[in-house]
């Protein structure tokens, strides 16, 4: 469970394959991962979330990083 | 890591260096067969990677065969600061005229190796410094640049000798020297070095200390004196608590969490960055301190790596608290470590507000870290504080 990083992602990007694929490429955390074609989370690398922003520069606001400890 | 002392004498012996004939024994029975085949007195030196050795009964002397295997037997039986001999190198004796004193080492001050010679050796160089400097004479030199004769004539005359033992000592001198650079040496050192009746010269014993971190470039060397990858060389056998240290270190390739050392305080220390981790865990001693370990954690490392060292850390028995210190740093985020050291103490069933006695990790991302520490309701401590002061602040709190 992480403690201090939560991932939230817009349901519509599950249409974008494309995107799906980036957000997967760009996070150094592998924080994204596919399973078969649904983009999800991986909970064991939340908490290393560098806040880079990169997932965000790929997909804007249809990705949110929440600070838990915020 | 140390060489034991047939091992430099092999070294030695490869760049021309002259010793006395010898061979190792791993029986008492070899040491008879050696010390007959060597014929005449025989001095029997104790193999293990620690000084102390004649004062401790490691070094006996043998005029007959059967003298030097009761004296090998002694010595293979005798524990040396806790270490077993791995051998016993059986020596011709020889008769000496004068004992000389040479070592290269690596003067951190000055960033460059420097000769150290002295025309008083076979004794505590230290105390000759002290009692006799004009005997003892330091010649620096590049280990980038080609080593010259010159340099080595230097460190040599420097002490006053001239006359027909000035080049054979200087040949000497030259010779440790390119070894030193050669194999990523620390220390090397022939004390005694000896002039014989014959005004010929030979090295009685030597000290070699290799760069830990040399050993995959030295692997060449290893294999030829016969030094496995599982042979760490280190003073004791690793415990429990360092073996999960180099394995939690192992577990993750990103940043490091290494050289985890147990001590049997209660202060647990998640320390380090750019030689910090010396540096705090001296101060912490000096501020009354009692260390239940030291380790070395930087480089960006993971929040799994941090929170697995913090957790190892606070699951030895007797620590009641940990500090978190480093230098200021670039190269490891705050908030990072933050993370880190919270989950760990969670992890460990601690409330990090009670378990970490200071937390500071001046540099990037500093204000992030402060967030997350004051959410979990530890302190943040900024570079305003010294690392001396940050220390004595968590000896006060452990009470």
């Amino acid at each position: 469970m992480a403690m201090f990083i939560r991932v939230d992602f817009d349901a519509s990007l599950q249409g974008d394959a494309d995107l799906k694929r980036r957000l997967v490429e760009v996070c150094p955390v592998d924080i994204f991962a596919l399973d078969g074609d649904t983009l999800t989370t991986v909970d064991a690398n939340l908490d290393e979330c560098t806040l880079c922003d990169l997932c965000i520069d790929a997909a804007g606001e249809r990705v949110r990083v929440v600070k838990l400890y915020e | 890591m140390r060489l034991y002392e047939y091992e430099a004498k092999q070294m030695l012996a490869k760049h021309g260096v002259a010793l006395p004939k010898r061979t190792l024994a791993r029986t008492a029975e070899e040491a008879e067969v050696g010390a007959r085949e060597l014929g005449g007195a025989t001095v029997l030196k104790s193999q293990v990677l620690s000084g102390g050795r004649m004062k401790a009964g490691g070094v006996l002397f043998a005029d007959t065969p059967d003298e030097a295997r009761a004296a090998a037997a002694r010595i293979l039986a005798l524990a040396i600061n806790g270490q077993q001999p791995a051998g016993v190198l059986v020596e011709e004796r020889r008769d000496i005229a004068q004992e000389y004193y040479v070592a290269v080492t690596w003067d951190a001050r000055a960033k460059r190796p420097v000769i150290v010679f002295s025309d008083m050796g076979g004794i505590d160089i230290e105390e000759v410094a002290q009692t006799h400097p004009a005997h003892v004479s330091r010649t620096h030199f590049s280990n980038l640049r080609p080593l010259s004769d010159y340099v080595a004539k230097l460190a040599v005359a420097r002490t006053g000798v001239t006359g027909n033992d000035l080049a054979p000592l200087t040949r000497i001198v030259l010779n440790l020297a390119r070894i030193f650079v050669q194999y990523d040496l620390t220390l090397a050192e022939i004390n005694p070095l000896a002039k014989l009746a014959d005004g010929s010269f030979i090295a009685l014993d030597s000290h070699m200390d290799m760069e830990e971190e040399a050993r995959g470039g030295q692997r060449a060397l290893l294999g030829e004196l016969g030094i496995a990858d599982a042979d760490t060389r280190q003073a004791r056998p690793p415990t429990p608590f360092e073996v999960e240290g180099a394995r939690v270190d192992a577990a993750d390739t990103r940043g490091v969490a290494g050289r985890v050392v147990e001590f049997d305080g209660n202060m647990g220390l998640v320390i380090g960055a750019g030689g910090g981790s010396l540096t705090l865990f001296d101060a912490v001693r000096s501020a009354g301190g009692r260390p239940a370990n030291y380790c070395e954690i930087g480089g960006n490392p993971s929040v799994a790596k941090a929170a697995a060292l913090t957790k190892l850390v606070l699951s030895k028995p007797g620590v009641e608290r940990i500090a978190v210190m480093m230098n200021v740093v670039s190269n490891t985020r705050a908030d990072i470590m933050a993370r880190g050291v919270i989950k760990g103490c969670i992890d460990a069933g601690r409330d990090p507000a009670r378990t970490i006695a200071i937390f500071r990790i001046p540099g990037s991302w500093e204000k992030e870290g402060a967030k997350i520490l004051a959410r979990y309701g530890v302190e943040y401590v900024n570079r305003s504080v010294s690392m001396h002061e940050a220390a004595q602040r968590a000896v006060a709190k452990m009470g």
